[in-house]
């Protein structure tokens, strides 16, 4: 008996497929793996032509490595980095006296090592590098920076600041911004989840009206605002203005992020300290917040980065930051013109692209870090 | 042991280490200290301020300001006052960041779901543009696109003329030819598909799309707009785009309101449509039927009242341009600034947004029945946006505090006029920040409000 629907012989096999691995089978899965993806694969490939051979060219053989302004201004000239070359001391310095740029560099090397030893998770006694850095790196950082004395000729004879700088006021704003918000952060934190009515109070009102208004508008305000409400004599320094702007914005930040890692501890933390007997200012010091700072390190870091972006803006104030010292210079009669512009900028943005991606490499690495206890 | 004696015991705690005490102690020190901060500084700058004859309060809104200001959404002149310029400013502030708000949501969505496309070509290109972007100063991008990319253009004489009506015939040609290229390459790739042979699969395809690229590239580029705009007259110079310039004739309020009965009556269709797929099960189409009135109505009406817009073309005179709409290179660099720049952030939110839908409900949607298409739709979307809209509106929060930044391109928003140009004439600082410092934050506050009321309307409901 024989039913017509009943298969007899088994299936054909299937022919195995052409390429299932190797560069092809790559390319089919990754660039063509139909008729919309091909189309982005041939017209991102067009993309590239058009721009990367042009970008090679600007940037690398046509540039200008050696000479004055009047070769950036023909016609076919590329990048101009010998612009960036004989400017380079001015976009580091200022106008910082040339016998005392090596308090410059002092100060950024001990910046340096402070900083590595904080960020390196494996670093013997990095509560006594934080102490040293919020403490006691300030103080060099006034000596080494503004000077002590009045003789001229002295070894830290005091610069003043409409001297300073470039690179280096950049840095001393986000250091800080840094130095100050951290301490200030951990505390506006505290205060908002405080259970006492007025603290909390000021402390959201504080926030929330920081966090509500531009940089700009902060900047402004340190400017014009602080020196009224100050007697006369006691006027802040140009610089500190817009460094006080920058620390109190900072702060607020820092305080959200702060105020997220307290958040998410457990509440078994804080039972488990009072248990113990514990007050709770060092319930906090000893066990909350070495917990809850470590736990929003990537958020810090990534606070950070915007703090540092930020520092650009001190110069509607009057501050000569690293991007106000290419702005100057590339208005100079001599260099003005010609391609001086965008080599500056691009030099601009490398130098910010290499300290903002390090850092958020760095908050990637951290995050994975304190991940890795716990995954499973 | 009596109520007594415990009322003894506790009472034998110091007031020094009373919680409670510490408490108000701690509240009445902070307290003092602010009072003291606010009465020193009132009383300083009160001192200041008479020392230096600067004047207090708003008398000078109403005084004549005396400068012009290029870009004016509403009647301004010289002879205008500081209040009018604020309102100006304001404007300003509010038309770059909406503009820029609606772009960089597209730009920045469209760069998010390319990071997660299988297309490893259009993945890493979007990850280098996100990552640049983000790792760079705003005001760095907004110097670089004022100052390096649109200053260099030529002065208006030797404008950069948009249309080249020469190309366009030759290039519609070379279009079509695309196109048709491109389709036959397509049906073949169809046709293919269903055959086991891979290799002409791909020759096909690829064959296909590059003669799409082509014509999509030429249509877009001398086919569609800029032969539209040689026949209209569109010019870029170091001043800016210059478009012709639309006004209304009689009959245009009728558009107006076919758009605004085409807005009510998608909006009812949608909502009919609702409820009777809640009752019914059936679907109407939807997108359709919106397209068709919101897009279609007012062009069918438009058309029917005999195109009531007339077009003001810029004309050439010997050294400048006369006429048209005048795009200004500041407001030009800040939205491309903005956009790019934020962009950027929301193409990071989203792909956290979609990756944070976890991989088991596009699977159920799959084991359900579902296509790719509605399950992307139905399932996916919904889920990723409860994710991404918090964040994405402090994105554009942050956009509307960022535009701030005009002031350094000379683009007249509000910091610019009047934390800039104002403040520098009247010297009356504490009002003036003051004043800025609060429209700021009442759009913060207002943006965070309503957040506030959208999370709680689109929370999770667990149990």
């Amino acid at each position: 008996m024989s039913v017509a629907y009943l298969r007899r012989e088994p299936a054909q096999a299937l022919p195995p497929p052409t390429f299932a691995r190797g560069p092809v089978a790559w390319m089919r899965e990754h660039l063509f793996g139909g008729a919309w993806s091909a189309l982005l694969t041939v017209g991102s490939i067009l993309f590239l032509i058009w721009t990367v051979p042009d970008m090679v060219r600007y940037l690398f053989t046509d540039a200008i490595w050696s000479g004055g302004g009047d070769l950036c201004r023909k016609a076919e000239a590329g990048a101009c980095w010998s612009f960036v070359r004989q400017n380079l001391p001015f976009f580091i310095y200022g106008s910082y006296p040339q016998p005392h740029r090596w308090r410059v560099d002092l100060w950024m090397a001990i910046g340096a090592g402070l900083i590595t030893w904080l960020l390196w998770p494996n670093a013997p006694r990095r509560s006594l590098g934080a102490v040293l850095f919020i403490i006691v790196y300030p103080i060099i950082t006034y000596v080494l920076l503004s000077g002590v004395s009045a003789t001229p000729g002295a070894l830290f004879e005091k610069v003043p600041t409409n001297l300073w700088g470039g690179v280096f006021v950049s840095l001393l704003v986000a250091v800080v911004g840094i130095v100050f918000s951290l301490p200030a952060g951990v505390l506006l934190a505290l205060g908002r989840r405080s259970k006492l009515p007025i603290i909390k109070l000021f402390s959201v009102i504080f926030i929330e009206f920081v966090r509500g208004v531009p940089l700009i508008t902060v900047l402004f305000m340190a400017n014009t605002m602080l020196p009224l409400f100050v007697p006369e004599h006691l006027s802040p320094d140009r610089l500190l203005r817009p460094l006080i702007g920058v620390a109190l914005f900072s702060a607020a930040y820092m305080a959200e992020v702060i105020r997220g890692g307290l958040q998410a501890m457990p509440k078994g933390q804080f039972e488990g300290a009072m248990a113990l007997g514990l007050n709770y200012p060092k319930m906090m010091r000893l066990i909350i917040l070495p917990q809850a700072l470590t736990m929003v390190i990537p958020g810090i870091v990534n606070t950070f980065i915007g703090l540092f972006k930020d520092t650009t803006l001190v110069a509607i104030v009057g501050i000569y930051d690293f991007l106000r010292a290419i702005e100057t210079r590339r208005l100079d009669p001599e260099w003005a013109g010609g391609t001086t512009s965008t080599t500056g900028y691009v030099f601009a943005a490398m130098f910010y692209f290499v300290f903002c991606w390090g850092m958020s490499r760095y908050s990637l690495y951290m995050e994975r870090k304190l991940a890795a206890g716990k995954r499973r | 042991m009596t109520d007594a004696a415990r009322r003894e015991e506790t009472a034998k705690v110091s007031l020094l280490y009373d919680p409670r005490v510490r408490g108000i102690a701690f509240q009445a020190l902070l307290l003092a200290f602010v009072v003291f901060l606010v009465y020193e500084a009132v009383t300083n700058a009160l001192t200041n301020l008479n020392q230096q004859k600067i004047a207090t309060g708003f008398g000078f809104w109403d005084t004549v300001s005396g400068f012009d200001i290029n870009q004016a959404l509403i009647d301004y002149s010289a002879t205008s006052t500081y209040g009018r310029a604020f309102w100006v400013g304001l404007l300003n502030t509010l038309l770059v960041a909406s503009i820029g708000i609606v772009l960089a949501t597209f730009l920045g969505f469209a760069i998010g779901v390319a990071r997660l496309s299988s297309n490893w070509i259009v993945a890493k290109l979007s990850m280098i543009y996100v990552e640049v972007i983000r790792n760079v100063p705003l005001l760095l991008q907004l110097l670089f696109w004022y100052n390096a990319v649109l200053k260099p253009l030529p002065e208006p004489r030797n404008s950069i003329v948009m249309p080249a009506a020469s190309l366009g015939a030759p290039h519609a040609l070379a279009t079509a030819l695309c196109a048709a290229l491109g389709l036959a390459g397509w049906f073949a790739y169809k046709r293919a598909k269903g055959a086991e042979d891979s290799t002409a699969t791909m020759a096909m395809a690829t064959l296909g799309s590059i003669a799409m690229a082509l014509a999509a590239a030429g249509w877009l580029f001398y086919g569609g707009l800029l032969r539209f705009a040689g026949e209209s007259g569109v010019f870029l110079n170091n001043r800016g785009l210059i478009l012709p310039r639309p006004s209304a004739l009689a009959g245009f309020g009728l558009v107006v309101g076919a758009l605004a009965l085409g807005l009510v009556g998608a909006f009812l269709f949608r909502s009919w449509a609702r409820k009777r797929q809640e009752a019914t099960g059936k679907q109407a189409p939807v997108g359709l039927a919106s397209l068709a009135l919101i897009v279609g109505l007012p062009a069918l009406v438009f058309f029917a009242a005999g195109s009531p817009i007339e077009w003001a073309y810029p004309q050439r005179s010997r050294f400048n341009l006369q006429g048209g709409l005048q795009v200004y290179p500041e407001f030009v660099a800040l939205l491309i600034g903005l956009v790019t720049y934020t962009a950027g952030f929301i193409a990071e939110i989203v792909r956290a947004g979609i990756l944070a839908v976890s991989k088991g409900q596009t699977e159920a949607a799959h084991a359900l029945g579902l296509r790719p298409g509605p399950t992307l739709k139905l399932v996916v979307i919904p889920q990723a946006m409860r994710v991404i809209i918090p964040p994405l509106t402090s994105q554009y929060l942050n956009l509307t505090k960022n535009s701030s930044l005009a002031v350094f391109i000379g683009y007249p928003d509000l910091v610019q006029i009047f934390t800039g140009t104002v403040l520098n004439q009247t010297g009356q600082a504490v009002e003036v920040v003051a004043l800025t410092m609060l429209v700021y934050l009442t759009i913060s506050l207002t943006t965070a409000a309503f957040m506030n009321w959208y999370n709680a309307r689109k929370a999770l409901v667990e149990r």
